[in-house]
């Protein structure tokens, strides 16, 4: 693809014949210029599916509620994720008079910034991955762990109650589910023998249904079925949205770690949830639903599978919340710690005895 | 001569880390005491990193950053500290910590800085073939060769948690709990009683 991208370069400047001068410039740089180009790939299109899926819940839960949804700005209300990004963007940013100022700002900073980071390993199609590192599955885990930082640091730093108390909620919520999303990986790299995003998909594309033309059935949510609902219900519980959005409840807390932040420091926050969101969907995808891969033999592999599974797990999301209530707090903990936990344990056992059994079917 | 850039690297990961750990130690809000030691883990893994020990350079983060830390912060942020009192120890104190942090750094200068450490004892070692796996590498080490200390290792570690767990378990006698299958399995008619009534008619 590099040389591909090149080529087109040297075209596009050829034209006002500037090519030599421009890559005499560019050349010692270049690695350097090709990973920000990527990156800039990655996060253009992520920030754009971020904008549109605060559109897509607005819509889904307004027709699930039998409402129409914002339709005012633009045609069919297309154009309300610019206008309210406009909006946050010329608000003033107010600071809490008893504040901690560095850290106050420092919060949203700390949300956003793993938020994005995870992204870099994430394979999107074959070969198509930032970073293609050994222990991709384990970088996750630990950008994944560092967003609480960017809530607790927001909630300390505000100097008021409401946010000081979400902050408190969200952290123990966040441990809590980590431990039993942590333990259900642990199955998924048991059966797929790697920690490499890549690897983990082109493992589920091996087996005995997937030879006879059924790729679907080969994929890691049939043998580890509950693992698989586990993880995205821990996932929904670590991004602390409905049923588990306690963190930031509104009837109860007002909006948790957020209650003082307005306009952009306000939408940092905002930004890093709703990544969180596509990263779970995504992440959930590439594990257990075989990434980029087809379900069937005659049709083509490639990202508009990911696409597909990823828009799935994101209408779970919304569907979550527009119909389930909020759960109570100790009802969140009984679920992680003692219904979870348990039951991953008790999987990555069986899953252990199955792979050394005769009827092993991971190879 | 200008430097490579795994050196470059080393030297600003370590003025960090070593300007980080200071500040843990000087800085009087307790809760910016935390997030410089964050940031001091942060670094320690940038070094193993460039030692090429990914496993354990992510596993600090996963376990120290992610977990050690965040319950940390959430004890220190709750403590209501009073500055002035904090300070009042240090100076009764010194007499005792100032000798031994002096101990402290001649025995380090002495272990660093004899024949033991340099180059020509410790060569850098090869480098590992472009297959090799840190993760895999160390799995076989600790479950082979190592299997009896790490299963040790473990039990203790079992041992301090059901004990963390035991020293908390105080049944109060005035708290109401629930108990959720109980809940769950409540029927509408062991809660409501419909009677019918005639109407009453004077």
């Amino acid at each position: 693809m590099e040389a591909a991208v090149l080529q087109f370069f040297q075209w596009f400047w050829n034209l006002f014949g500037l090519w030599d001068a421009l890559w005499a410039l560019v050349e010692p740089v270049w690695p350097l210029v090709w990973v920000l180009m990527k990156v800039v790939a990655i996060l253009v299109p992520l920030m754009l599916t971020v904008a549109y899926l605060t559109l897509a819940e607005r819509k889904v839960i307004g027709y699930m509620q039998v409402r129409i949804g914002p339709n005012r700005v633009g045609p069919m209300g297309l154009l309300q994720p610019i206008a309210d990004g406009m909006k946050l963007f010329f608000k003033e940013v107010l600071v809490p008079s008893g504040a901690n100022k560095k850290l106050f700002f420092f919060g949203p900073v700390l949300a956003i910034a793993p938020a994005l980071a995870v992204w870099a390993v994430v394979p999107f199609f074959d070969g198509g991955v930032l970073a293609d590192i050994d222990a991709g599955l384990l970088y996750v885990l630990a950008m994944t762990s560092m967003g609480i930082y960017g809530i607790i640091i927001a909630g300390w730093a505000s100097n008021s109650k409401y946010p000081f108390l979400g902050a408190m909620r969200s952290s123990a919520q966040m441990v809590s589910y980590e431990i039993a999303m942590g333990l259900a990986l642990i199955c998924v790299l048991m059966v797929s023998n790697s920690l490499n995003l890549t690897d983990i998909v082109q493992s589920q594309g091996r087996g005995w249904f997937a030879d006879h033309g059924v790729g679907v059935l080969s994929w890691n949510w049939l043998p580890l079925l509950p693992m698989f609902v586990v993880y995205f219900i821990s996932g929904v519980a670590e991004t602390g949205r409905a049923p588990f959005d306690v963190i930031e409840g509104e009837s109860e807390i007002v909006a948790g770690h957020m209650v003082e932040y307005s306009g952009m420091a306000f939408a940092m926050f905002f930004l890093a949830e709703y990544a969180n969101m596509i990263l779970v969907a995504t992440l959930t995808s590439i594990l257990f639903l075989g990434g980029w891969l087809s379900p069937v033999d005659f049709l083509p592999d490639g990202f508009h599978w990911l696409a597909l599974k990823i828009s799935f797990f994101l209408l779970l999301y919304l569907w979550f919340r527009a119909t389930f209530p909020r759960y109570r707090y100790d009802q969140i903990m009984r679920l992680g710690w003692k219904v979870f936990i348990p039951l991953t344990l008790v999987w990555i056992a069986f899953i252990g005895t199955w792979m050394v059994s005769p009827w092993n079917v991971f190879k | 001569m200008p430097m490579d850039f795994k050196t470059a690297l080393f030297y600003i990961l370590s003025a960090i880390l070593v300007i980080a750990a200071l500040r843990v130690v000087t800085s009087r809000n307790p809760v910016h005491a935390a997030l410089f030691l964050v940031l001091a883990f942060f670094n320690a893994s940038g070094l193993w990193l460039l030692l090429q020990a990914e496993f354990l350079a992510i596993a600090l983060i996963v376990v120290y950053v992610g977990a050690v830390m965040v319950l940390f912060l959430f004890v220190v942020m709750m403590l209501d500290i009073n500055l002035e009192r904090l300070r009042q120890g240090f100076w009764n104190n010194l007499w005792l910590g100032g000798p031994i942090a002096v101990l402290m750094v001649v025995e380090m200068i002495a272990v660093l800085s004899t024949r033991s450490f340099g180059l020509e004892a410790l060569p850098a070692p090869a480098a590992a073939a472009a297959d090799y796996s840190n993760t895999k590498a160390l799995g076989v080490a600790i479950y082979t060769e190592y299997v009896y200390p790490f299963e040790l290792a473990s039990v203790i570690l079992l041992v301090a948690l059901i004990a963390a767990v035991a020293l908390n378990l105080r049944q109060r006698k005035d708290t109401k709990q629930m108990n959720p299958a109980e809940q769950v399995a409540v029927k509408a008619k062991d809660r409501v009683r419909i009677v019918s009534m005639p109407v009453e008619k004077d």
